[in-house]
């Protein structure tokens, strides 16, 4: 609850000072019941190795997919996702919730 | 994000200060702004507010969408006591994400048996918090329960004194007046020893060690979300 997400960000600086392109993600709103608060971070790299979570599981495939996007392009983006679909409705996750997640390249 | 921002972040995250990362969300760019130079930012009263809270969020800044990454140092939790309701709260508090430290000199209390898996250290706090535990800062909680002014003063006058964002001490009104007198002597203002929260934890009848736990931590969580009462 009260901790930050610690060992995501030294997981960044770590994998991209190994030389490893890094995307990270971070989620900026949530509406309704979304399974992560504000501020989770997720951070992957250039193979889509990934740490950490912005949904519980749910949505994180498309974050990886969009994120070596930025890492390809160094554009910053913000996708919007309903955790509210039959994948999310199977895993067990709370319906009707919906994020806002920044991804955006490590330079 | 810059490298150089992202090691600045994780720096100030090593030392135990705050920081919040600004971000404007539509072009991508940052700065980052450290605890000590909040109240000079022009952004001064939104960033003191969220840090108050450790709350990330957006905030509109002149028409455009900026995220505030809020990185508070994580919470500490140092316990005063070995005693039956640190069995209860030690775990629970765990469950929150709270580092928990139990401090009490008395080995018999202090057994890896009573806290399996828990950071205990059989010492005077007075030595503890100069030897084995970090020292306190203002991202710690301490309760002191275990009823014995020889244990729990010199505790509260370290937490007090190191400006810890929660201090809390159990016992009755009649024996928290007693202890207003100890710290009285010892020099402690009025305010500052108004800062305890005595009888501790939240008034929600809690009977059982479990009960009192549970009080305990939801006290914590309002001190830290809510911030101080205005």
């Amino acid at each position: 609850m009260l901790s930050t997400d610690t060992d995501i960000l030294t997981a960044a600086e770590s994998w991209r000072r190994d030389g490893r392109a890094v995307a990270l993600a971070t989620v900026i709103e949530t509406w309704g019941s979304a399974p992560r608060p504000v501020g989770s971070h997720l951070v992957v790299d250039g193979d889509g190795n990934f740490l950490g979570s912005v949904s519980g599981g749910c949505v994180e495939g498309a974050v990886v997919t969009e994120s070596l996007e930025a890492i390809a392009d160094g554009r910053p983006r913000v996708i919007e996702f309903g955790v509210a679909d039959e994948t999310a409705w199977r895993v067990g996750l709370s319906c009707g919730g919906r994020i806002r997640v920044l991804i955006e390249r490590i330079d | 994000m810059r490298r150089d921002i992202l090691q600045a972040l994780n720096v100030e995250r090593a030392a135990r200060r705050a920081a919040i990362l600004v971000t404007d969300v539509a072009d991508g760019t940052q700065r980052l702004v450290r605890e000590g130079e909040i109240a000079a930012d022009s952004l001064a009263e939104p960033l003191a507010r969220h840090l108050a809270a450790g709350r990330s969020g957006l905030i509109a800044v002149e028409g455009r969408q900026t995220f505030l990454t809020v990185q508070v140092p994580p919470v500490r939790l140092v316990v005063i006591g070995a005693v039956h309701i640190s069995q209860a709260l030690a775990p629970m508090a765990e469950a929150l994400d709270l580092a928990v430290t139990v401090i009490d000199p008395r080995t018999a209390f202090a057994s890896p048996e009573r806290f399996p898996g828990i950071d205990l250290v059989a010492q005077w706090p007075d030595a503890a918090f100069s030897d084995t535990v970090p020292p306190l800062d203002a991202y710690c909680a301490l309760a002191a329960l275990t009823h014995d002014p020889k244990i729990d003063d010199p505790a509260l006058a370290a937490a007090l004194e190191a400006g810890c964002f929660y201090v809390g001490a159990l016992g009755s009104r009649k024996t928290h007046a007693a202890r207003v007198v100890r710290l009285t002597e010892a020099g402690f203002s009025p305010e500052r020893i108004g800062r305890i929260r005595a009888p501790i934890g939240l008034p929600i009848s809690a009977a059982t060690p479990a009960e009192i736990a549970v009080a305990i931590l939801a006290e914590i969580v309002a001190v830290r979300r809510q911030g101080p009462p205005s």
